[in-house]
């Protein structure tokens, strides 16, 4: 005879287990992450990149985090210190706790909920609060300059993003992850990525604002206002806030992957699908972002504003007009 | 004429046409040449006129060249060398005292120009270092001990470099 209170508690630890399943691989794909950055950004500028640690450099994430973690924590003297160490793990969380919906392949999925859309778009918005709070905690200019920027960046551009993503459950009809990759099968052109093409292009900017990533990364404007909101970090509390940008790198083109090109699904019908062909898409997705950081300048604040605003969110509107509307007509089952 | 160049800016901008090219620049140098050097294993080349660190150089029978006239002290613009000398029992004027403080040399190479006897000279040897303060004050012994390493690579450099003085 099991009490139930054991039941819950067996139960508690499995998925415990199942959560360290996908952060601690996603810690490391973080931590390459970086590394495969440097490499390709070093490429594209005519350099070969961190080589030295181990065999071809491998070595050198863990030989950065090493050093991250032996540094000192240093705290301004009249920051408020309670929200000073509270933001990096407001960034954080929201950051791996957005991958509990994600699913790998039709059945390993942590939380198969059926609003599995509407929580990720829930958990990356509140990454925001990090950033600020990081900003505003640490009593100091640039920092508080870097908070409202990044601020209104994530706020105007959540907006068009999230239009994007009516464009999708649009096509899906369902709000959950494993229904939008299902709704896909049938090879390369069956993916949401034909019909929503300009949609998955200004999800794909967006994403790269929402993730404050270059060219737009204002929040950090290293040129302007030095690092921006986490000028005042030093050792673990900076690499927290690396950790969280990088993991929400992951995240966004994990997303794309599962919502434009397919999840999972072969591409072409002799090949069968599998896990494997989701890490394909996503690091194709990574490499746009750091090829971007390779090539172009910085937006200048009131440009992205422009954008965001002016560009984007009418596009989106239209185009989910448009596809209302052609979904109305004998050429829906272009639109599923 | 203006509103279809209107037109035409809106599908360049629309299309992401610039950013493309751009994208394309850099694509292509991702599969470019890389030109860096791997510097401990792989050097830039080094003329032979290269100045780096100084040496005291000897004559062939092991005596010091230098013979304290002080030129180098005068005409070093940093002031970064010092000289004391005395007589010696034979009579000749040798340096007791011969500094450089190389966190003040400039490498500018008057001492070298400036050296009657060709004793010192500077090297190619850029890639010396300190590790504790003071490390990089050079004196005669040390100054003589580079010379004395080095002797065979700065005779070739100097010959090398002859026909041109």
């Amino acid at each position: 005879m099991t009490t139930p209170w054991l039941d819950i508690i067996a139960e508690s630890f499995w998925i415990l287990l199942k959560i360290l399943l996908i952060v601690i691989p996603l810690m490391i794909s973080v931590a390459y992450l970086t590394f495969f950055e440097r490499k390709v950004i070093g490429y594209m500028q005519g350099r070969i990149g961190p080589n030295r640690v181990g065999f071809h450099g491998l070595l050198q994430p863990i030989a950065d985090a090493l050093k991250l973690m032996f540094k000192e924590i240093i705290t301004p003297n009249k920051s408020n210190k309670t929200l000073f160490f509270i933001a990096p793990i407001l960034t954080i969380a929201p950051a791996f706790a957005a991958w509990a919906v994600i699913p790998f392949n039709a059945e390993l999925v942590l939380a198969d909920i059926n609003a599995g859309l509407l929580y990720v778009l829930a958990m990356t918005s509140i990454a925001v609060y990090g950033v600020i709070i990081a900003g505003w905690a640490s009593n100091s200019k640039y920092a508080f300059l870097g908070s409202l920027r990044s601020a209104a960046q994530i706020v105007s551009y959540e907006i068009a993003m999230g239009f994007t993503l009516v464009g999708v459950l649009m096509c899906a009809n369902s709000l959950n992850l494993g229904d939008i990759v299902n709704g896909q099968q049938g090879g390369l052109l069956q993916w949401y990525i034909w019909p929503l093409f300009p949609l998955f292009i200004i999800y794909f900017i967006s994403a790269v604002a929402e993730t404050n990533r270059a060219p737009f990364d204002v929040a950090e404007g290293e040129s302007e206002i030095v690092a921006g909101f986490h000028v005042e970090y030093s050792g673990m509390a900076f690499a927290v806030f690396f950790l969280a940008e990088y993991a929400n790198m992951i995240l966004v083109s994990m997303l794309a992957a599962l919502m434009f090109l397919g999840g999972w699904l072969s591409p072409v019908s002799f090949i069968p699908d599998g896990i494997l062909w989701l890490f394909l898409k996503v690091g194709f997705c990574l490499f746009f972002f750091l090829w971007f950081r390779a090539t172009f300048p910085r937006y200048r604040y009131d440009q992205i504003m422009r954008l965001g605003w002016k560009v984007f969110i009418p596009i989106t509107l239209i185009w989910i007009i448009f596809i209302g509307l052609m979904m109305q007509t004998p050429l829906k089952d272009m639109f599923h | 004429m203006n509103i279809k160049k209107q037109i035409i800016s809106l599908i360049k901008g629309l299309s992401l046409y610039e950013l493309l090219i751009g994208l394309s620049l850099t694509g292509r140098y991702f599969f470019s040449r890389k030109i860096t050097i791997q510097y401990p294993e792989e050097k830039t080349p080094q003329s032979a006129r290269f100045r780096g660190l100084h040496a005291l150089r000897r004559y062939p029978n092991g005596e010091e060249r230098c013979i304290a006239c002080k030129l180098c002290e005068a005409v070093c613009p940093a002031m970064a060398i010092t000289i004391e000398s005395e007589m010696r029992e034979d009579n000749t004027r040798r340096t007791t005292r011969y500094d450089i403080d190389l966190t003040k040399c400039i490498f500018c190479g008057f001492c070298e120009e400036s050296c009657p006897v060709d004793s010192i000279v500077e090297t190619r040897i850029l890639d010396y270092h300190g590790e504790e303060r003071g490390d990089l004050l050079y004196n005669k012994e040390m100054l003589l001990k580079v010379g004395d390493k080095y002797e065979k690579m700065i005779q070739a450099d100097r010959a090398e470099e002859a026909k041109y003085r």
